[in-house]
């Protein structure tokens, strides 16, 4: 993923001011800093769930949202927009799980729907992955038979099944009650292990200790300082990152 | 015998049990006549919400304009000038004949229909969360595909109970196309009152319109509850369900829940 100078306002309000940030197969990039820092809107911008009003992003050296006429970047069809959107796994902070489709049916929909998978290879897919993020018993049940941490498991598994290239997070534990905060974290953490690329917006910092390559702070619509998790927990320059990490931890 | 009576028992027994064969067709023309306009004007109104809807400020428009005109204006006038203004095509079917006043009555019923059922969807469509459509987007999908496979399922709850109401309004609005000529239950009934001068005639046909109404009201309780039972328990899209709830074969199969052998 490659994000340079991209700039984002709603109506008056400047609220990317331009956010430059690399991030190579592999790697787990936390992005922290205190709320309305623009933070959640720059990775809902790399799936293009937000326009971006300058700059580019590139995923997997594809021009996201946009292609190139000329000089200028034109908004792509809402058909290449879909096609990039199934390289991008998106985890939301309140899950977004279809309702009125059973734990199964949220992980097989898209891949089925979608990419065109057989049904029956699909159902092994999904039954797989539930059962990686450890639902394997509740492959039948609806969204609504299930507690919160359960629910977001079967989010990262639906996310997971178009075999992403990139993971977003946007804060997935933040509307999660405490107790279960742990085991979504700890698909998180094997999915990091395993080399998954993610982007992972969140305010845990004992996960971005243990599973983030680098830890990217914003503040204002900027990143103002980046560094491995070491850095930023033993020394931390920037001013802003202090005082933010002194409230939180 | 009827001056000295406020009801005759006779005239109503007879029509409503011992009708004439006539009967039957008055009250298929109704009823076929309800079906289709109220399934063209789903269709209308469905297209008038993804219009109103649309990033298109053209088409946001339109559906404005045909809203404003269709529900601010009486329906017997539009079904006056639909029928006069154009020349329609009678259809025939065999035994079963469409008359051209049918066909002109379907299209203004539709028309008309479709305004109120815009709302209607509208509303189901708004109902559900935000949050769904980006989700749906986030796994590649398009617009289209959202709505069809996550958005329209989840709407038909809130849409179906408003609908069951429009279908039961449309049943008895059939009987302003007696106006145009459109042989129906009200026409019979009226037909039967210039001949005898027996007002009895229309309070027998308004027992089957209460028979109708009545029916459609127990449909319309299994299909509610059908949809609720297959949110918790079943995955069908939209279009399953509307067809399963539909089926007669399982309808009947099934039994209705009000029998109490579910």
């Amino acid at each position: 993923m490659h994000a340079e100078d991209v700039h984002k306002s709603f109506g008056k309000l400047e609220v990317l001011k331009g956010v430059s940030l690399e991030v190579t197969k592999g790697e787990t990039v936390c992005i922290i800093g205190p709320s309305g820092s623009g933070k959640t809107t720059f990775i809902r911008c790399i799936n293009h769930l937000e326009k971006i009003d300058s700059g580019r992003i590139e995923v997997n050296g594809h021009l996201i949202g946009y292609r190139q006429s000329g000089d200028k970047l034109v908004e792509d069809s809402e058909r290449n927009i879909a096609r990039q959107r199934t390289e991008i796994g998106m985890v939301f902070q309140r899950f977004n799980l279809f309702p009125h489709k059973t734990a199964l049916g949220n992980v097989i929909e898209a891949p089925v729907h979608v990419l065109g998978t057989p049904k029956d290879q699909a159902v092994g897919l999904g039954t797989a992955l539930l059962g990686r993020v450890g639902l394997a018993d509740k492959v039948d049940v609806y969204p609504g038979k299930l507690s919160g941490g359960q629910q977001q498991r079967v989010a990262i598994a639906r996310a997971l099944a178009m075999g992403p290239a990139l993971m977003l997070f946007d804060e997935p534990t933040s509307a999660l009650d405490p107790e279960v905060i742990g085991e979504v974290l700890s698909v998180m953490e094997e999915l990091a292990a395993a080399g998954t690329t993610m982007i992972v917006v969140t305010h845990e910092m004992g996960f971005a200790r243990k599973a983030a390559n680098r830890v990217v702070m914003m503040d204002e619509g900027l990143i103002i300082e980046e560094g491995t998790p070491e850095h930023f927990f033993e020394a931390p320059r920037h001013t802003r990152t202090k005082q933010f990490l002194s409230k939180i931890l | 015998m009827h001056g000295l009576v406020a009801v005759d028992l006779h005239v109503i027994w007879q029509q409503v049990f011992h009708p004439h064969p006539i009967l039957w067709h008055v009250l298929w023309a109704t009823v076929y006549i309800s079906v289709a306009s109220q399934a063209l004007g789903v269709l209308l109104g469905l297209l008038a919400a993804l219009a109103r809807m649309s990033r298109f400020a053209v088409l946001r428009w339109i559906s404005g304009i045909y809203v404003w005109i269709f529900r601010g204006t009486p329906l017997l006038v539009q079904i006056f000038y639909i029928y006069f203004a154009f020349s329609w095509p009678t259809l025939n079917f065999g035994i079963w004949t469409v008359s051209d006043a049918a066909i002109a009555g379907i299209v203004a019923l539709s028309i008309n229909e479709g305004a109120y059922m815009r709302e209607i969807i509208r509303a189901g469509i708004d109902s559900v969360d935000r949050g769904q459509m980006e989700a749906a987007k986030s796994v590649g999908m398009t617009y289209g595909k959202a709505m069809r496979r996550i958005i329209l399922p989840q709407a038909a709850r809130v849409i179906v109970p408003p609908l069951g109401n429009e279908f039961n309004n449309m049943m008895k609005n059939t009987s302003l196309l007696f106006t145009i000529g459109v042989f129906e239950l009200f026409a019979y009934s009226e037909q039967n009152y210039s001949q005898y001068f027996i007002a009895d005639y229309f309070l027998a046909i308004a027992i089957w319109y209460l028979f109708l109404t009545t029916v459609w009201t127990f449909i319309q309780l299994w299909i509610e509850r059908r949809l609720s039972v297959s949110d918790r328990g079943e995955e069908l899209s939209f279009w399953e369900r509307m067809i399963l709830a539909w089926d007669p074969r399982i309808m009947w199969g099934r039994g209705m829940p009000w029998w109490g052998n579910r």
